[in-house]
């Protein structure tokens, strides 16, 4: 079992996209966490603003980054001809 | 196969959509025997029969003889079924029952574990479950094993699955002991006996197959019984059947509310500042008595009997010495009775303090507390989240679909299963909080609303309340509320009839089944094929293996029950240790194994250990049922959070330990490319049979 050039190229954009889903998951958890105090004076939807993200936004954010995830690397497969036959 | 696999699909469609109606009408013809005057108690036990027996029913129809079957529910679960069933697996009495009390009680700071127990499936769906299904194996040990070589990784994969999955398992058999005892009224010893059953005779015969699929039954159950009340209350108190939309909005009016209530020059403030300086007055004399009971013990029994020989020496009135002989009498009988009480009563002081922000991020009186909770609130999180992606009976399910783009699919499916639950909890919270504040606080002793009254009957420990100041109306500091009564009053604050309760019980119910099943199972499994199958006799029949695994899972399951019905405390903190010891034993050496191509044996091992090492020496040092002071703590972050310090530790093992010993054999990189490709030419096979 030899990995060719294309192999290497799904690998690495692999790890793009999880890199890149990583930090937006870092980002919405901890940063906007870390800040809570800082951003109590916006208001959405009636809450302030820390609140509601550690009680909805994030978890949408979540909720989403996953099935993104799903989706583009099932394309990627396909794309890379490494998608699992149909048996 | 590919057309098989679409019927079975549209067929479990049908299934689960006919089941769902079915018990849809169960719940209404039990809400007509209700208004036709059937007790509480029977409605309890129809729904206790009736959810057992179901769950049996499917245990029955699903049990099996096949391996794959048997470990892996044969591995054609699609995508959105296996959502559900991890769902329910996921989510245990605790999240079902508890979560929205600790959110009442905490506010802000418990939206730590809504984030984290839903976060770390991120984690779950980038880092592990599609590679860990391109694996194709059955269990955890198994794939540390595989990729680590020897049986060193593996045992130490079995034994940190053992302890995470087994902390976990009492607390759900716990939870279904105090459902099926308060529901139906049996002793709570029987309840653990009676719940136990149901989770055997679904497990035992079927496996993951029938766990599985009574776990899809179960989620509804679970999922329709949380959703009903809230929405209700919504409706009440908003006139939006939305609750998760609206309840910003009551939040805004609990934190005005809560201004008043601290201000001591409105009315209500002041009535509340009364109330809080009665209870501290109390506790300040229940401390000083403390100090020397013994004396305190015979001034005050002296004290109290002269008042009553004054009282009729004095030809006092007669209410005034049956006061004094009442006092008296309520004067504790002997010292250790009155150490006793003096020691409850210290306890009043927390609740002297002002009324608790509940949007508030991070209180504290300084700067230096709220960096302090900031700093744990962060820790917390993460700990859950990465432990999330570690728990051995989560990531057994990612095994059970089709193919890889399934798994990854199905990880999307589960998080919204569990979110869907997740976003409800903090609204619950909220509205019965806004209802506590604004029509149970301010009204009048003489007439308490109908739940209040109804609970402080029934149960003292979740619904406590007394007139402290005597003036007849209710004060916020007057009323002690127990956790989980938040989400078992919910339907009667919301005005629904009584079968919605059960129904409610019947879910928290499902929560604690199906949460054990899987714990259960995950222990069962690691003993029968790690380490007999592949330890001790790797060519056992097929038959040989299954009768020693069912016999294992009875063993350990009667185990289980035993060890829970000696009520263990502190059962909340095991069930958060499990989540820092899974993140920090298991978490470096699957992702390295995925990873990190170079990763290797010592790397595993010592990882692994130097994880649970730091993490177990941490809540040893530091928390006090182990011994420890807090004053030990590093950086003030608490022992639940252990693993904050456990995970960077297993890392720094797996890099140091593969750093300084040679690469992995050329076979084991071979395993590491054909888990990163879900297809590839001329692969190897790694599928378990």
């Amino acid at each position: 079992m030899q990995l060719t050039q294309k192999h290497q190229e799904y690998w690495s954009r692999n790890l793009k996209i999880t890199a890149l889903l990583l930090f937006i998951w870092f980002f919405v958890t901890f940063v906007v966490g870390w800040f809570s105090r800082e951003l109590a004076g916006v208001t959405v939807l009636g809450f302030p603003l820390p609140f509601y993200m550690a009680a909805q936004g994030s978890l949408i954010v979540y909720v989403a980054i996953i099935w993104y995830y799903a989706r583009y690397m099932n394309s990627l497969d396909i794309e890379y001809g490494v998608h699992e036959g149909e048996e | 196969m590919a057309t098989a696999q679409k019927t079975f699909k549209q067929q479990l469609t049908k299934y689960y959509g006919f089941y769902t109606g079915g018990f849809v009408a169960f719940v209404i013809v039990l809400g007509i025997l209700e208004a036709m005057g059937v007790t509480p108690k029977v409605l309890g036990y129809c729904f206790l029969v009736a959810t057992i027996g179901l769950y049996a029913g499917i245990g029955v129809m699903s049990r099996t003889a096949d391996v794959s079957e048997y470990y892996v529910a044969g591995r054609k679960v699609p995508a959105f079924f296996n959502g559900m069933a991890t769902g329910a697996d996921w989510m245990s009495a605790a999240s079902f029952i508890g979560m929205a009390g600790t959110l009442y009680a905490t506010g802000y700071s418990g939206l730590a574990f809504v984030l984290g127990w839903t976060g770390g499936y991120c984690l779950v769906a980038l880092f592990l479950a599609p590679y860990l299904r391109k694996f194709g194996q059955f269990t955890i040990p198994d794939f540390l094993g595989a990729r680590y070589g020897g049986n060193i990784p593996r045992t130490i994969g079995v034994v940190a699955a053992i302890i995470c999955s087994f902390t976990y398992v009492i607390a759900q058999i716990y939870g279904v002991g105090i459902i099926t005892a308060r529901f139906t009224g049996l002793d709570f010893g029987i309840g653990v006996y009676v719940g136990l059953a149901g989770i055997l005779v679904c497990s035992f015969l079927g496996g993951m197959r029938a766990v599985t699929w009574t776990q899809v039954a179960q989620y509804i159950i679970l999922i329709v019984a949380y959703m009903i009340p809230p929405v209700w209350l919504a409706v009440k108190q908003t006139g939006t059947p939305i609750p998760q939309l609206v309840y910003g909005y009551q939040l805004q009016k609990i934190t005005d509310r809560e201004k008043v209530l601290n201000d001591a020059a409105s009315p209500a403030g002041a009535k509340e500042a009364e109330v809080r300086k009665l209870l501290k007055d109390k506790a300040a004399a229940a401390e000083a008595a403390l100090k020397d009971p013994a004396k305190a013990f015979a001034d005050g029994k002296a004290a109290a009997e002269k008042r009553v020989a004054d009282a009729k020496a004095s030809n006092a009135s007669p209410d005034d010495i049956k006061k004094a002989e009442a006092a008296l009498a309520k004067f504790p009988k002997d010292a250790d009775a009155a150490k006793a009480q003096w020691t409850k009563e210290k306890g009043l002081a927390a609740r002297a303090g002002p009324v608790k922000a509940h949007a508030e991020a991070f209180a504290g009186a300084d700067d230096a507390a709220r960096d302090k909770s900031r700093r744990n609130f962060l820790a917390l999180i993460l700990c859950l989240m990465v432990g999330t992606a570690a728990l051995p009976h989560i990531l057994m399910r990612y095994y059970t679909t089709p193919s890889v783009k399934e798994a990854r699919q199905s990880v999307f499916w589960s998080l919204f299963f569990i979110f869907l639950l997740y976003f409800t909890a903090p609204a619950l919270a909220v509205l019965v909080k806004y209802e506590v504040y604004h029509n149970v606080v301010g009204g009048s002793f003489a007439a308490l609303p109908g739940w209040v009254a109804n609970w402080a009957k029934v149960d003292p420990t979740l619904m406590n309340i007394s007139d402290w100041n005597g003036d007849g109306i209710i004060q916020l500091a007057e009323i002690v509320i127990g956790g989980d009564l938040i989400v078992l009053a919910t339907p009667e604050i919301a005005g629904l009839p009584y079968v919605i309760s059960g129904l409610v019980a019947a879910g928290g119910l499902a929560a604690a089944l199906s949460t054990a099943d899987g714990l259960l199972l995950t222990i069962a499994n690691a003993l029968s094929h790690d380490v007999y199958y592949k330890m001790i006799d790797p060519h056992a029949p097929t038959t040989r293996r299954l009768a020693i695994a069912k016999t294992l899972l009875l063993i350990v399951a009667v185990i289980a029950a035993y060890v829970t019905s000696l009520k263990p405390g502190n059962i909340l903190f095991l069930v958060g240790a499990a989540f820092s010891l899974a993140a920090s034993g298991f978490f470096p050496a699957l992702v390295c194994g995925v990873f990190w191509r170079r990763a290797n044996k010592l790397g595993a091992i010592l990882g692994m250990s130097l994880g649970l090492g730091v993490c177990i020496y941490y809540m040893v040092k530091t928390y006090a049922f182990f011994g420890g002071v807090a004053a030990n703590e590093w950086f003030g972050i608490s022992a639940i959070s252990a693993g904050i310090f456990g995970i960077p530790a297993g890392f720094l093992g797996v890099i140091i330990g593969t750093l300084i010993s040679p690469a992995p054999s050329k076979d084991v990189q071979e395993l590491v490319d054909h888990v990163r490709y879900p297809n590839l030419e001329g692969d190897i096979n790694t599928q378990g049979t």
